[in-house]
């Protein structure tokens, strides 16, 4: 039985496969609409997420399925102690396939382990979440018709942001990708994704504090939230905070098909004037999760 | 002189760093073993000055590559009819199970879940570091059993 807990398990092959169904069913959602009927997703959220759960919820509705499950780890058996592994026991026979979002890191592994049905790891706290990694690339892949010869900028908040670590983790094992690594000092991305991803697999990079110098190069600009208590002190931040927040002039260098990403929710690091810029892509990628969803169930629950 | 008679059948486990031998009585369980343990500590050594030797008595199924984490210089010599009929020198092992608790305190094996496996996989052989199988931090060999 087939899960998704990393970005990274499904091999490139079975990721284009994943796209192309993804494609396709954008292109005609009708041929896609009973095909789950009579068959049920579990969304089992040990924290809140709104967009995440209901990007699932959508997928199975549109496929024609049901849902069930929980919001809070306050409203389900977790309160009275229950372990994530005897939930798992019971949900297998309650659902065909279960998507686990939980603050802890390793949770929704340990689902898999124990569960009868395909697991899908809808986040588990700062470590992985490879659905918004599988967005990324179908936004990308829809809008660029390429996944190959892409120069990414990561913007805002690297150390910590889990999107901007699997998203290049997932992205390096296509070619002629090269990275922009925009942030602060105090936000630059972890010294073990650069040696034992960037620089062990020779993949190009340039680390800068200056969004304004990396623009023109950009085919991609992914925005990540600057958030004040990751600073040491609040001058760092005061100082900091505007270099990365995008407006129209910082825009103006930028590539005319550039496409400005995020993983949402953005607080004030796009300036709202963006949002009618065509290059803006957020909201249209926060749909595109639901196909990407979609065709990801399909796969797990080997219906297509 | 503190005078300690050899053993007949069993390990001896040698060139533990002075004052380490302890952490290895902990990490072995060896408390919970019904072998006879000798525990020495600081006794003199000609390479490190002073040194801790662990000998057991007996069979104990052990899997001595993981003293490779916990201390580089140990040797550990195998004893049968009062002989030592091999030296050992520990390697890192690829997987390190239910011996180390990860220590990410976001970890799904830090949290109250019952019955979990502690296991973490060597990722760097030159560097000696692992990554728990479930949150995939990483250590460095230090850092696991510190």
């Amino acid at each position: 039985m087939r899960h998704l807990i990393s970005p990274l398990d499904l091999s490139v092959d079975e990721l284009d496969n994943l796209l192309k169904l993804a494609a396709d069913i954008l292109a005609d959602k009708e041929k896609y609409s009973h095909i789950c009927d009579g068959k049920k997703l579990a969304t089992l959220f040990y924290e809140p997420s709104t967009r995440t759960r209901l990007s699932f919820e959508s997928a199975m509705l549109n496929l024609g399925g049901q849902v069930l499950g929980f919001s809070s780890a306050d409203s389900s058996s977790a309160a009275k102690g229950e372990s994530v592994a005897d939930t798992i026991r019971i949900i297998s026979g309650y659902a065909d396939i279960a998507a686990i979002r939980h603050p802890k890191e390793g949770a929704p592994l340990v689902a898999s382990l124990y569960s009868d049905i395909p697991v899908i790891n809808a986040g588990d706290g700062g470590h992985n979440h490879p659905t918004q990694t599988l967005t990324d690339i179908f936004t990308i892949y829809n809008l660029k018709h390429r996944l190959d010869n892409m120069t990414i900028g990561f913007c805002g908040d690297l150390k910590f942001g889990r999107t901007v670590h699997s998203l290049i983790n997932a992205m390096v094992r296509y070619p002629g990708v090269k990275f922009y690594l925009i942030s602060p000092d105090e936000l630059k991305i972890p010294d073990y994704l650069k040696e034992e991803v960037l620089d062990a697999g020779n993949i190009e990079y340039i680390e800068t504090n200056s969004l304004e110098d990396a623009m023109p190069n950009l085919d991609i600009l992914y925005m990540t939230r600057v958030q004040r208590e990751r600073f040491f002190n609040e001058a760092d931040y005061i100082r900091l905070k505007d270099s990365y927040i995008l407006d129209l002039k910082k825009l103006e260098t930028a590539k005319d098909d550039m496409l400005i990403m995020h993983p949402l929710p953005r607080v004030n690091e796009i300036a709202p004037e963006v949002d009618n810029d065509c290059r803006a892509v957020y909201f249209k990628q926060a749909h595109y999760g639901v196909y990407i969803r979609m065709a990801l169930i399909l796969r797990l629950l080997g219906l297509m | 002189m503190l005078n300690i008679s050899g053993i007949n059948e069993g390990i001896v486990i040698d060139h533990i760093s002075a004052g380490q031998a302890m952490n290895i009585y902990k990490y072995l369980s060896l408390d919970k073993t019904d072998c006879c343990v000798a525990v020495i500590t600081n006794a003199k050594s000609n390479k490190m000055g002073k040194k801790d030797i662990i000998k057991i008595e007996g069979n104990l199924d052990v899997d001595i590559n993981i003293l490779r984490v916990l201390d580089n210089n140990i040797t550990v010599n195998v004893i049968a009819d009062g002989k030592i009929t091999d030296k050992v020198t520990p390697v890192l092992p690829k997987t390190i199970t239910n011996v180390i608790k990860c220590k990410n305190p976001r970890c799904i094996t830090t949290s109250d879940e019952q019955g979990i496996i502690h296991k973490f996989n060597l990722t760097d052989k030159e560097k000696g570091i692992y990554r728990c199988f479930y949150c995939e931090q990483q250590f460095d060999k230090k850092q696991l059993y510190q």
